[in-house]
C-alpha cells in the first residue's frame, strides 16, 4: 500500500499543492493563482485532494511551505522554508543540480545544492526588483499579459536599457520609452535583460555553479531564462513542474519526515 | 525572584522607555538623553541625573523628522529626532550627541537646530586616533566640555570621587551585563533571544545600580540551573541593533539560541571597563581608547582584518555554529567592513546570512523565510 505525502506551497501570488505516493511519484498538483492571505490555499488544497481521489486522512504527512506557510498550522503537520524546499524539489527533478534560482512573485533566492542538500543561499534584499512582481508591473504598463512577455520580447529587434532597479522608477522608464514611441518587444526584452543582470549579480554572490536549474514562476518566461543564460555564461535548466518545485520539494521533505517518524 | 518575574520585569520596562522617564521625572530626577555610540554615561550619574539611552525606535514611524534628515540617514537617527519632536521625549532635561559616524556627525546640528531652545544638546566629538597620548588628551578635552555642560543642566559640581564612584556603578553593570550574555548563551531554554534582548535593552532606561542588582540576582539564578543539553541551533548576532521582538521570536520559533553577539546596542558597548583609581576624566578617556573590534572605530592595522578575526573567535569561544548580520539599512560603516567580515568568516568555513534591516519594518516574513532556511543549512 502506497506512503501518500502532500507539500503545499503558498507563495505570495499563488497556491501549489503535489502529492507524492512513496515519496517518488507524483499523484496530483494543484495550483490556484493567488497566495498567502486569500481563499487560494485551500482551494489548491481541495483540487488535489480531489484530482487524486484522496482524504486528508489518508495524508501520512503533510508539509506547509512559502510566504504563507505559518498559516496551516492546524492543516499541516510542519512547515519549513521554502528555501530548503526548492533546493530539495530541484534535486528531485535534476540530480546533477549545484545551483538553483527562483525567481518568485516578491523575492529572489539563489541555492547552492549539494547531493540534493541546500548549503548556501542568497536573497535579494527587501525590494520587488528582479522578481515576479517587477514584471507584473511591467505587463501593466505595457498592456501586455504578463505570459506573453516572453514570446513578445523574443521579437525585440532594438536594444533598450531599463537601467534602474527600482520597480518604481524602472516604470517610469518603461513609460518614458513608450510616450517616445520604442516597439513595446523591445521594451520588454530590456526589463528580461535587466531582471538577469540583477538575479546575475546576486547569483554571483554564492558562485555559480553547473548545473543551474530556474525554479518558480518566472522560468516559464523564456524572455528573462535566455537573458540570465547569456548574464551568467551558462545553460540554465527549467522544467514543466517549474511552479510546483517549491511544492514538491515540501512533499519529499514529508515523506522524509513521515519515514522518520517510523523509526 | 524568579527567573520568570525577573525577566517579566526587564520585558516591562524595555517596551515602556517613556513611562520610564516619566517615573523619573515623579521622583523629581533629571533625565539626560545619550544617542550612540560611546557616550560616557558615568558622568550624567555623577551628576546625580539620570542617563536614557536613546536607539530609535520600533514602533514609530518618520515623519516630522523628514524635515530635517537626508533620506540616507539610518532610522535610529532618525526616529530618535521623531521622538524628539513628537513629544515623546518631551521630558529629558537635555541631550547628549556623540558623532561617530557620519551620520551622527551632521544629524548633531540636526538635533540642535530642531530643538533650538527647547532642549541643551551637548556635542561631543570622539577622536579618530583615540589610542595616542594626544588622542586621549583630545578625549579629556570632549569629555571636560560634556561634564561642564551637564553641571550646567544638573546645577551640581561633578567631583572626582563622585565620578570615580560612577565608573565602580558602571563597571559593575558591564560585568554584570558580561556575564548575563555568556549564561544566557548557556540556558537558551531558559533565556530565549526575546528576553535576552529585553534585559540588555533595559540597561538603556534605568538607573544601572537598579539593572545590576536585577542582572545579578537573574544570573544568580542562572548559574544554579543544571547545565542545558541544547538540541537547537546556536548563532552569534551582529550589528548596529537588533532588539525587535518581532524579529527575535523568529529565532525562538527557529529553536536558534544567540551564543554571543557583536552587536553595539549590546555587547559592543560593555566590552571595556575603566579604572576605578586615579584621574578619573584620564580614566573614561583611557577606557575609550582601550575600545576595539568595532567598525566605527579607526584601526591603524585594519590590513590585519582583525576585527573580523575576533568575530570568528567569538563564534568559534561561544560554540556557535554561524553568525546572522543585521545589517541596517544605510549604514555605511556596516557595509563598507562587511566584505571582510564576509571573507574572515569564509575563510574559517562559517556560515552566515545577512539580513537588511531597519526600525520601521513591521513585518519580517523575508526574515523568518531566511533565518528558518539559515538553520536547516547550520
Amino acid at each position: 500500500m502506497s506512503i501518500y505525502t502532500l507539500g503545499i506551497d503558498i507563495g505570495s501570488t499563488a497556491s501549489k499543492c503535489i502529492m507524492l505516493a512513496d515519496g517518488k511519484e507524483i499523484v496530483a498538483k494543484s495550483l490556484i493563482a493567488v497566495g498567502a492571505g486569500t481563499s487560494g490555499p485551500q482551494r489548491a488544497i481541495d483540487q488535489v485532494l480531489q484530482e487524486a481521489g484522496k482524504t486528508r486522512e489518508e495524508m501520512a504527512f503533510i508539509l506547509a511551505t512559502g510566504y504563507g506557510r505559518n498559516s496551516l498550522e492546524e492543516f499541516a503537520d510542519d512547515q519549513m522554508s521554502e528555501l530548503s524546499c526548492h533546493g530539495k524539489g530541484a534535486g528531485f527533478l535534476f540530480p546533477e543540480v549545484r545551483t538553483v534560482i527562483d525567481i518568485g512573485g516578491q523575492d529572489v533566492k539563489v541555492m547552492r545544492v549539494e547531493n540534493g542538500v541546500m548549503t548556501n543561499f542568497q536573497m535579494n534584499d527587501k525590494c520587488a526588483a528582479g522578481t515576479g512582481r517587477f514584471l507584473d508591473v511591467m505587463a501593466r504598463v505595457l498592456e501586455v499579459d504578463v505570459e506573453n512577455l516572453g514570446s513578445l520580447g523574443a521579437q525585440s529587434t532594438k536594444y533598450v536599457g531599463i537601467s534602474s532597479t527600482c520597480t518604481v522608477f524602472a516604470e517610469s522608464e518603461v513609460i518614458s520609452q513608450l510616450s517616445m514611441g520604442t516597439d513595446k518587444r523591445d521594451i520588454i526584452n530590456g526589463i528580461h535583460q535587466s531582471v538577469a543582470s540583477r538575479v546575475a549579480g546576486l547569483a554571483h554572490r554564492i558562485g555559480v555553479q553547473d548545473q543551474v536549474v530556474m525554479t518558480g514562476g518566472v522560468a516559464q518566461n523564456t524572455g528573462v531564462v535566455n537573458a540570465l543564460q547569456e548574464a551568467l555564461g551558462r545553460e540554465i535548466h527549467t522544467s514543466p513542474l517549474t511552479q510546483y518545485n517549491g511544492a514538491l520539494g515540501a512533499a519529499l521533505f514529508a515523506y522524509q519526515k513521515y519515514q522518520k517518524a517510523q523509526k | 525572584m524568579s527567573i520568570e518575574v525577573l525577566l517579566k520585569e526587564f520585558a516591562e520596562i524595555s517596551e515602556h522607555p517613556r513611562r520610564q522617564i516619566q517615573a523619573f521625572k515623579a521622583e523629581g530626577k533629571k533625565v539626560i538623553g545619550v544617542l550612540p555610540y560611546y557616550a560616557p554615561e558615568e558622568l550624567v550619574y555623577a551628576a546625580g541625573m539620570v542617563p536614557m539611552g536613546i536607539w530609535g525606535s520600533n514602533k514609530k514611524t518618520i515623519s516630522m523628522a523628514k524635515e530635517y534628515c537626508a533620506t540616507f540617514y539610518c532610522t535610529i537617527a532618525q526616529l530618535a529626532l521623531e521622538m524628539l519632536l513628537d513629544g515623546t521625549l518631551d521630558d529629558l532635561d537635555g541631550l547628549i550627541t556623540p558623532t561617530i559616524c557620519d551620520t551622527l556627525r551632521p544629524m548633531s546640528q540636526n538635533f540642535r537646530v530642531a530643538m533650538k531652545d527647547k532642549l541643551p544638546c551637548i556635542f561631543l566629538a570622539h577622536p579618530q586616533q583615540r589610542k595616542p597620548a594626544f588622542g586621549i588628551q583630545f578625549t579629556m578635552d570632549q569629555y571636560q566640555h560634556v561634564k561642564g555642560e551637564l553641571e550646567k543642566i544638573s546645577g551640581n559640581t561633578i567631583t572626582d570621587e563622585a565620578l570615580r564612584e560612577a565608573i565602580k556603578v558602571y563597571n559593575r553593570s558591564r560585568a554584570a551585563r558580561r556575564e548575563f550574555v555568556k549564561l544566557a548563551g548557556q540556558h537558551p531554554d531558559v533565556i530565549s533571544a526575546v528576553s535576552r534582548s529585553a534585559v540588555l535593552r533595559a540597561a538603556w532606561f534605568m538607573i544601572k545600580d537598579d539593572h545590576t542588582a536585577k542582572v545579578e540576582a537573574l544570573n544568580a539564578e542562572l548559574k544554579a540551573l543544571p547545565a542545558c543539553d541544547w538540541k537547537g541551533k546556536k548563532v552569534v548576532t551582529s550589528g548596529i541593533i537588533c532588539d525587535n521582538p518581532k524579529l527575535l521570536q523568529i529565532f525562538d520559533d527557529n529553536k536558534i539560541a544567540i551564543a554571543a553577539d557583536d552587536v553595539a546596542h549590546e555587547s559592543r558597548m560593555i566590552r571595556v571597563d575603566a579604572a576605578e583609581t586615579g584621574d578619573p576624566m584620564m580614566a573614561l578617556a583611557q577606557q575609550f581608547a582601550d575600545q576595539d573590534y568595532d567598525i566605527l572605530l579607526y584601526d591603524e592595522n585594519s590590513n590585519q582584518n582583525r576585527r573580523a578575526d575576533f568575530v570568528v573567535k567569538q563564534i568559534r569561544d561561544s560554540g556557535a555554529q554561524g553568525l546572522i548580520l543585521f545589517m541596517q539599512q544605510f549604514c555605511d560603516p556596516e557595509e563598507m567592513e562587511y566584505p571582510y567580515l564576509k571573507k574572515a568568516l569564509d575563510g574559517a568555513g562559517i556560515p552566515h546570512i545577512k539580513l537588511g534591516v531597519d526600525q520601521q519594518m513591521r513585518d519580517f516574513g523575508q526574515a523568518s523565510t531566511a533565518i528558518q532556511a539559515f538553520a536547516d543549512v547550520l
